[in-house]
Formats: structure tokens, sequence, C-alpha cells
């Protein structure tokens, strides 16, 4: 399994944690990732507000360079907004064609041109969810995360229906939570793990971004998480890096550690803590991460029988689901 | 052989005669081949303009007439009725929409009248080509199918047994009674559903007329109107009714319990041998093998012991039965829409959240929790309650129809929590919508009585609390439109009012039936306005919920309206089939068979021993299907034959430069 | 020759249960559209013998529509879908035989459509009368359409084969 990779600029610094433990746990996994040759800036957020020409020039240059990739036809972002701005990209290109004609002739200034549709864009959960698939995972799980309870959190970009997500609920995905529990790790069904994390509010109004913060960390913490994982570099800084400014705000004494869950894949299947970039994290895992390295076998439940007084109602029978 | 053709041009007063010239039309048409007649006048429809075909036939010896006027479907039965009593077979008559089809749709008058004419010169070349034809009489079986024991289904077979006609009711549930009996209180009288409905399902029991097939299905149908042959599998209770007293110590002395999903909605528990509820008629229970220790591992047998009249039979197989039944009623309900497939409302996940169907059994006195509302843990009693309206109702992700029954049931659950508890109560909705008798004045009722009402769709129930006060409960998230605001409200437990949806296997049993459901799933009626209980299979009709979400009053009505036209088509002895069908000529009929897969009614079959394929003219409808697919043209469809259709195509086509030069040519001799 | 507009005629065979009565609607509501299309009544689409739409053509006919109940609605199940096979079928063989595309249309529309059909049918008139009047023989010899047509059929079927998820 081949693919183009995307780092984006956050995994080269503030989430370098999640580009190591990716190409790591990729290699194992057996899959080859070729970066992107000169990749640029996505644009992140703001850019297409602005001017869309240069906004989406800016995007399809990757997409140009990654055609010169031959043969391979999959790109793989491990960021959310990396990997929602090549899609976007590539999909309002093939529809608007006079945008597709300008932003054609800048990309023809540097040499380089893009057909629109000629590249599948991918997040790195969907390929590992859908391409590697949980048993080749759970197969490669030589440590599994036994009694550690991690909260999936996806954040809000990549279950934006528009982009045809691959199937998944976007109220309620699955796919992350799947693969957490194939690590062995118990999965907190978390409320609020398809909601926003604020993005760049810490910037603009830091009572709402800290509001929004508190909101998805109390979520967590009412459902006694030790560890949360995430997809998006923006997500994690705003829970990890924000973590303790938002707990003055509030004055409040959260400590959840948020982790990448390439890292939590990578601890399951036996990689040192430290390969992971575990250590690197601001709201510290150490203390969650004890918690993991003791197998603790679980008693099989027996029949479940019913207390004569127990008078409560039986619950709807689940049909999917992660349980 | 000539025809002598009569040609009426209508006027429709102005409605065709303001765009088209129809005196130029009537002139044109007394011109053409075969035509001895031709006449215009203001309204054909008129009993003058009836009076006109006929004496025309009768005087002039006319063999043929062409009426240019209306759309078929308004009037062919009208001129073909003129005919009739004139001495003229009424399917030499064919009709040409000037109406609909041409003034009323064109602005040019010379286009239309040329348009008028290619028409009125299709009509009368086709015309010439038509054929006496004689509907067929065929018996009617007094026996009446009645498929589904709810409400309508019920209604239905009281009528036609009370008189005197003999009904089968095929339920596939061990009891009769349907939704309806899993209902606490009906709106807006708030009876008690049970109280009102038992008295009839004992009737349905009792009734000498009535042979009630329970824990049933219908496994096939063949045959025709009045002349249908059903094939019902009644399945193995493992109980002998004949011998079973319906005592329940058997029920009693069960020892596994399980969740009933059906009749208790998943809330309350039964035993592997049971009754659905204590009114169920009949009374045999029913042992569910699939939960059973016995056939589990082979031990137990407490039933079996304790069974006062050793009605317990395990080895106990389906049986079949195979009947004669003239009409059949399908009155089979629907299911409840899945509330789990919007993943916001927290269904399934949060304990509290309950859908509309489990709140009725919370509230029956008869249900899991003696008629208290309570939470899930079976103990604590709400303080707020949330009902939550139109979920999988109103809705282009799931179901886009509006359940019609919903809004007012959700007035009802006010009721009811205000008049069990000290609860406040909720309702968040879209519209309310109350359209028939007093349902306005009940929620007037409620207004007064204090229930609150949010108009905004919930965009969440979340268990995530944002602040102290929010802690432990269920956070509704809404727009609330009349304010103009986002609330979050908090809620002991919220009630979903989740949607009617068809049944699940509504089209494969339909096809059973040999009628097709409409793309969003019900049953198709014969006509949605004028025809609701009736389908385009003769003899086969619809009755209640299975034809589109209503109302308890309308299921009833519905369900005496199929009785009622059974009743009549009884009364009268002899229905008569349309000899609109297709017949198959065994000298060109090569045996290749390509026309028997075609026929979705069944109506055609292989005679091996005479090597041709053969159409049951009673089952044909007509369609021509197989006429068309035919590679020897040995297939012929009565009045909508190849030569008819050629002739009309001419007709259609005369002015055009290829085709006859202007001047209209002779027509061909039918073969 | 004065400088008259092509006037196409087009057939339709409408069916006596959805496009018919959708017809009537679009007639009901007055909705108005060109006269150039003359219908006959056929009780269903699947009655429609290739046969009709050849000697339409042959006796004058510029197009020919055929217009039924949308799949699944069909009143008598599933004979729609008969007729849109030997659509599918005649469409090829009329393309191969070096006619125009859109000469030969196959509409769906239910009862409640009249507005559906009354469009359909000013496209279709339109589409027709962008092509000319049919010039069949000239095609045929002259055009040399038909030899691009045959050599499209493989390519045709092979895409026809491919079954998308």
């Amino acid at each position: 399994m081949k693919y183009s990779y995307f780092p984006g600029c956050s995994l080269e610094k503030n989430a370098a944690s999640y580009d190591v433990s990716t190409r790591a746990v990729a290699s194992r996994l057996g899959m080859q990732f070729t970066e992107i040759e000169d990749w640029n800036c996505c644009g992140a957020t703001e850019y297409v507000s602005l001017n869309l020409t240069a906004a989406y020039s800016l995007i399809a240059r990757n997409l140009a360079q990654a055609t010169k990739n031959t043969g391979l036809d999959q790109v793989v972002a491990p960021c959310s907004a990396c990997y929602l701005n090549l899609r976007k990209a590539d999909k309002v290109l093939g529809q608007d064609a006079r945008l597709a004609d300008r932003v054609g002739k800048a990309l023809a200034a540097g040499g380089l041109s893009y057909k629109p549709g000629s590249l599948h864009v991918r997040h790195l959960l969907d390929v590992l969810y859908q391409d590697i698939g949980l048993e080749a995972l759970t197969a490669a799980v030589t440590k599994p995360l036994t009694g550690l309870r991690v909260a999936p959190y996806y954040g809000c970009m990549i279950v934006r229906p528009s982009f045809h997500n691959g199937g998944e609920d976007p109220e309620y995905p699955i796919s992350l939570d799947k693969i957490l529990k194939a690590l062995g790790a118990e999965v907190v069904d978390y409320p609020m793990k398809a909601h926003c994390c604020g993005g760049h509010m810490t910037q603009i109004s830091e009572d709402t971004g800290f509001e929004m913060i508190r909101r998805l960390i109390k979520g967590a913490d009412d459902y006694q998480t030790d560890v949360i994982a995430t997809i998006c570099p923006m997500c994690q800084l705003n829970l990890d890096g924000f973590q303790g400014a938002m707990n003055r705000h509030f004055s409040t004494n959260y400590h959840i550690p948020v982790l990448y869950f390439t890292q939590l894949i990578g601890l399951a299947m036996g990689m040192a803590p430290k390969d992971m970039g575990i250590g690197d994290e601001i709201v510290s895992a150490a203390k969650a991460l004890t918690k993991i390295g003791t197998a603790v076998e679980p008693e099989p439940a027996g029949p479940a029988r019913r207390k004569k007084d127990d008078k409560s109602l039986p619950m709807p029978s689940r049909g999917g689901g992660v349980a | 052989m000539s025809e002598k053709v009569g040609v009426y041009i209508c006027h429709c007063g102005s409605n065709i005669a303001g765009t088209v010239d129809v005196v130029e039309l009537a002139k044109f048409a007394g011109e053409l081949p075969g035509v001895t007649v031709s006449r215009e006048y203001k309204f054909m429809c008129s009993s003058l303009g009836q009076e006109l075909v006929a004496e025309d036939i009768q005087k002039q010896g006319l063999t043929r007439v062409v009426v240019g006027a209306c759309s078929p479907h308004l009037h062919e039965k009208t001129f073909r009725r003129a005919c009739a009593t004139a001495g003229l077979n009424p399917y030499l008559m064919q009709m040409a929409s000037l109406r609909e089809q041409v003034s009323w749709v064109t602005e040019d008058k010379a286009l239309a009248l040329d348009k008028a004419k290619a028409m009125i010169s299709g009509a009368v070349r086709r015309v010439q080509l038509q054929e006496e034809l004689e509907p067929t009489p065929v018996p009617v079986n007094p026996n009446t199918l009645v498929v589904g024991g709810g409400v309508a289904g019920i209604q239905a077979a009281l009528e036609l047994a009370d008189a005197g006609y003999p009904v089968f009711m095929v339920e596939r549930e061990p009891s009769i009674g349907g939704h309806m009996a899993q209902f606490d209180k009906t709106f807006p009288t708030l009876d008690c559903s049970a109280c009102i409905l038992t008295p009839k399902m004992s009737d349905v029991g009792t009734h000498d007329k009535i042979t009630l097939l329970s824990y049933a299905e219908v496994e096939e149908v063949t045959g025709f109107v009045g002349n249908f042959h059903v094939r019902i599998r009644k399945r193995a209770r493992g109980v002998d009714e004949k011998d079973c007293t319906g005592c329940g110590i058997c029920i009693e002395k069960c020892p596994r319990k399980v969740v009933d999903e059906v009749f208790e909605a998943g809330m309350g528990y039964r035993k592997a041998i049971y009754r659905p509820f204590p009114q169920a008629v009949p009374k045999f229970p029913v042992i569910d093998r699939a939960n059973c220790t016995f056939y589990e591992r082979g031990t137990c047998k407490a039933c079996e012991k304790f069974c006062p009249t050793n009605a317990i039979k395990f080895d106990q197989e389906d049986s079949f039965l195979d009947l004669d039944i003239g009409n059949i009623i399908l009155a089979t309900g629907w299911d409840l829409f899945d509330a789990r497939r919007l993943s916001q409302f927290g269904y399934g996940r949060l304990a509290n959240v309950f859908t509309n169907l489990e709140f009725e059994r919370l509230c029956n006195a008869a249900g899991p929790t003696d008629g208290k509302i309570v939470l899930r843990d079976g103990v604590t009693e709400p303080k707020s309650i949330a009902l939550v309206h139109c979920v999988g109702s109103r809705d282009k992700t799931t179901n886009p129809q509006c359940s019609a029954v919903c809004c007012m049931a959700a007035l009802k659950f006010g009721h009811l929590v205000m008049e069990k508890t000290q609860a406040e109560v909720t309702s968040f909705y879209i519209d309310i919508r109350a359209p028939h008798k007093n349902y306005e004045e009940f929620y007037d009722r409620l207004q007064d009585e204090g229930m609150h009402f949010v108009r905004g769709r919930v965009a969440e129930v979340t268990d995530a609390a944002r602040r102290p006060e929010e802690e432990g409960k269920l956070i509704v998230q809404v727009e609330d439109t009349l304010v103009g605001k986002q609330r979050r409200l908090p809620f002991d437990m919220v009630v979903l009012m989740s949607g009617l949806q068809p049944r699940a296997d509504a089209k494969e049993v339909g096809l059973r039936f040999g009628i097709s459901c409409s793309m969003d799933g019900w049953f198709t009626e014969r006509h949605p306005k004028l025809d609701p209980v009736a389908t385009m299979t003769d003899g086969i009709f619809i009755a209640g919920v299975c034809q589109g979400p209503k109302d308890i009053p309308d299921s009833v009505a519905q369900g005496a309206a199929a009785a009622s036209r059974i009743q009549g088509m009884i009364a009268r002895g002899t229905v008569m089939i349309e000899p609109v069908v297709a017949t198959i000529h065994e000298e060109h009929c090569s045996g290749c068979r390509i026309c028997n897969n075609l026929c979705p009614f069944n109506a055609i079959e292989f005679l091996a021993e005479k090597g041709v394929s053969y159409i049951n003219a009673a089952l044909c409808k007509g369609c021509g299907t197989c006429v068309a697919a035919c590679p020897a043209q040995a297939i012929s469809g009565a009045h909508f034959n190849n030569q008819q259709i050629n002739a009309e195509i001419e007709g259609l086509l005369y002015d055009a430069v290829r085709g006859n030069g202007g001047a209209p040519k002779p027509v061909a001799v039918p073969a | 020759m004065s400088d008259e507009r092509f006037e196409p005629k087009i057939i339709a065979f409408l069916c006596n249960w959805c496009s018919y009565r959708a017809a009537d609607l679009a007639g009901t509501a007055r909705m108005k559209y060109q006269p150039n299309i003359r219908s006959i009544r056929v009780m269903c689409s699947g009655r429609v013998d290739p046969s009709f739409v050849l000697k339409a053509f042959s006796l004058g006919a510029d197009g020919v529509m055929i217009a039924g109940c949308h799949p699944g609605e069909c009143h008598y199940l599933e004979q729609n879908y008969k007729a849109m096979r030997r659509y599918e079928m005649l469409r090829h063989t009329l393309l191969a035989m070096g006619m125009e595309d859109h000469r030969l249309r196959l509409q769906w529309a239910s009862a409640a459509e009249g507005n559906v059909l009354s469009a359909a049918i000013n496209e279709m008139i339109e589409q027709v009368r962008a092509l000319g009047p049919l010039n069949w023989p000239g095609l045929w010899s002259e055009n040399g359409g038909h030899q691009a047509a045959i050599e499209r059929l493989p390519h045709e079927h092979a895409e026809a084969l491919e079954v998308t998820a």
C-alpha cells in the first residue's frame, strides 16, 4: 500500500509527535509513504475567505506536486484541516471551471498543473480504518491497552457530511472508536466526540475559546477518561496546550492527557513511548499510561441474572455500534 | 368491408372551441375515408349530446364512433354507455383528447387545429380496426380474507361477518389487537385504548362467521378477483388449541424470562411460553422456541408438567391451510421508526431517552411499571419530561412524510404526565397538527392545563453538562424560533415521538398479493383522493396505516369502507372482468416461452403437451408487454392490437412528408 | 420558400396510468407546450413494440417519445422495466443504423408530474428541431455517421457491463 504523504506545517513542529508516530506505525503496518516534494502550507482556514484564487492555488500546488509521485494516486494527510483543504480544493476545482482556469494559470506560472479528480485525498484515520482494517490492526497488537479508558475525539472537520467521509454518521462517527477497541482499550462513549474544539477561538476570544475547550475536557472527565485520542493537531493543541490556561480561567483542575491516536497504536504495537513522541505533550500522559502494561484478564461474564427486586427497565437492544 | 364512422367534435363550451376551429375540424373529419357523419356540438357529454350519437347509430347505421372531446379518463365510460344503449358494442368507440392534449396546452390556434386534425385522423383510422368485445362475468366467492388483526382489520372483519359473510382473519402475532392494544389512552377522548378495543377483539374471537388464524401468515396467493386460492401457514404454537383452556399455569411456571421486544416494546419481560398481554385473543399461549430451555437443551418441560389438560405439544409442527377466497383486505399496519438512526438524540445510548411506544407501555396500567411513569432505573419519578416531535418524520434524511398522529399523541402524553405525576412537560415541535374532530380543542385544553411548548427542531439531546444545573440531566439543545434564541433545557426524561414507517417487509408482502408499494413504501391505492381502499388489483383492498399514516378513526373508517365494497360485490354475486386482455394464437406460437416470465401476474403458462403458451384471461391485466415481446407476433392485445396502433400512427402522421404524401390512403384491412 | 422554421413531428406513446394522466394534468393546469407532439395512449409503456417506433419514423415522424411510470411505480408492477430494456436496445440499434441520438426518448412521468412531462416535451421538440428533419436514407449512405456509431458499439457495451457500486 503506497501513498503520497502530506504532513502539513503542524506536523513539522508542534505536532511532531504525530508525524513521528504516524511514520513509525505506517512502516510497521506495511504502508509506504512518499512525502510530497516541496509541499507548502495548505492555508489552514482563513485564506479561503479572503482570496479564492490565491487560496486554491496555494492548496492546488500541493496536489500538483503530488502528481510527481508517479503511480501514486492516493494522498494521505494526518491533519484534518490539511485533509479538508486538499479534498475541498480537488472538488471545487472540478466543479468551478472559471476558478479552475485561474488556478491553472497560477500553477502553470510555476511549471505545474493539476487535473481535478486525478488524486484521491484521504485522512489518515480513513486509510487505517478502510485500507489496513481492524483485523490487521488487532493482529499487530502485542501490548493491548487493557484498562486504559480512551475517549475518541474526532473534532468537527473530518465528519463534515458534504465530503462523503466514507459513510460515517456525522453525528456519531465510530471508526476511531473501533480502532481504539481493536487496540484493547476501554473506549469511552464520549458525547462530545464530534464537537468543535474551537479552532482559533483562543486567539479571538479567550472566554469563548476556553469555554469550548472546557466543555470537551469536562465531558471527558465526567466519563472518567484516562486519555483523549485525537486525529487533528489543532484539536490536540487546544485540548492539550491550552488545558492549563483553561484551568486557570475557570479555576478548575483537570488533568487529562491528549495524545494522537497513532501514538496509542504505536504503544499497542509494542513500540517504545519515546519513539512515539510521548513526553512531548504538555499535560503529561505518564500517570495515565502506568495503567497499561499490566495485562488484566477480564473476568468472563456469567449469564446476567436479574436480582429479584431489580425494577430497572431494559435498555433498547443495540444493533451495530461499538459495544 | 367498410365501416360507417360517426365523428363528433365537442366544443366543450369554449374549452375546445375557443382555441380549435371545431366547425373546420368537423368538416375535415367528414372528408376522411370511412366517415359517414361528422358533427360538432357544444357539450357531447350532456344527455342531448349522447342522444345525438345514439340517434345516428340507429338511424344512419353507424358501425363506429369517434368522439373528439376531453380526456378518455373522464368520459370514455359515458360514450361507451351511449353506444351500448343504442345497440353498438361499447368497444367500437374511440375518443380523441382535444381538450387536455390540444386546446388547453396550445396557444397558436392554427397549430392547435393542425394537431386536432391529426388526433382525429388517428382516431378515425384506429376505430375502424377495433373489434367487438364483451366483459366476462365471474362468480364471487363470499369468503373474505383479512390480513392483519389490528383495529382496521378487526373493523373490516366484523362488518363483513355481521352482514353474514364468512371471514378468515390471518394475524402474524400470537394475538390480534395490533399496535392499538399497546397504547394506554387514545386521543382526544382519553378512552382507555384496550377498553375500547378488547370488546371488538372478543367479538372477532367469538363470532361464528369469523375464523381466526393467529400466529399465522399467508404463504401464497393465486387466482383472481372473486376466485383466489390462498395458502396459509399456521405456525406451531407448541400448544394444542383444542385442549388448552387458557388457564395460564404454564406461563406462571415457566422459569425463562426474556425481554419482550414486540408487545412491551423492549421495556418489559415475558416468559418463553407467553401470551402477549392478558386480554389476548385467542387466549392460547405460544412457545418462543428460540428462547425455550426444552428446545435448547431438552430439559425443563415445566409447562407440560403443570398443564392440567396436557395441551403442551412440543413436537407440534407448522400446518398449512388452503382456502378459497373471494376478496382480500390487507390491513398490515406499520413499524415504528428506529430512533437509533438519529444518533443526535441519544436513543440506545442515553438511558432516559425513550420512544413514544416505550412511553405508551410505561403509562399503561398493564405495562412493565404498572402504569407508573419512571426513569430507566425503574424507580425514580422524573420531574421534567421533554417530548421531541418529528423524529424520523418530516425529515429529508430519513422520512419526508408527516406521521399524522404524533402531535396528538404528544398532547396526550402531556396530559397523562400531568395527571399521573407532578412533572413539567414540554413539547418541542415544528407545527402542531390537530386536524380532526375535537383535536384542536384538545390542544387548547393542554395549553390550559399547563403543558409547555417550544417551537423548534431539537438539535441534540446530550448528557454533557456545561453548567452545574445541567449535571445529571439530559440537555435538550434547541433553537426556540419564537424567541429567536438557542436554548439548552435540562430534563430528567426525553421521549422521542418516532414516526410511522411501512412494515419492513411491505414490498415483499405486496408482491405476494400482486399489489405494489409507492416510492415511500406504503401500499399504493387505486386513487389517492377518490379510491383510497381499493388497489390496482381487483379483489385486493387495503385499509389502515398500511395505506399511509393515519389515526384510529380513519383506520376504522377504511376497514369499514373496504368491507362495504366487498359486501357489494358479494351481494351482486358476479364481477365483470374487463375484456382488454391478451390472447395467444396457438397456431402462431412456437413455444419459445419468452412471454412466460414477462407477466408479473403469472397469467401466462406453458402447456407442455401442446408445446404452446397460454394466457389465463381472468388473470391478465391487459398491460400488453407480452404482446410487444412475442417475436412471432403470436399474441394479440384486445383493443390495443398492432393493427389498431399502427393505424393510429398512420393517422397521426397523415400530413407528414414521407408518409402518405398528404392525401389519406385507404386503411389496412385487419388480418 | 419563405423563411419557415422547421417544425418537427413527434409521436409520443403515453401509458394510460401515469404519463397519459400527466399529460391530462398538464392540460388541466393549462401548462403550454409546443404542439409538435402527437400522442397515442397505450395501457403500459411495456406495450410499446419497437416496430411501432420504427413505423413512426418511417411514416414521417422526426422523433418518438416513450413515456411511462417511474421505475417501481408501474401500475402493472414491473413492466416499465421491460420498456426500459427495450428502449436501450432500440436506441443502440438506431444509433448503429445512423440515426442521431435524441430522436428517441424514454421519459418517466408520474400522474402528478404534468410539469415534468410538458418540460420534457418542450425540450425534446427543441432538440429534434435542432437536428432537423429525419433524413434516414441520407444518414446511412451519405453521412457515414453509421460507421462511427458501429465502431462505438463495443465501447458502449463494455460501459454498460460495468456495474457501478
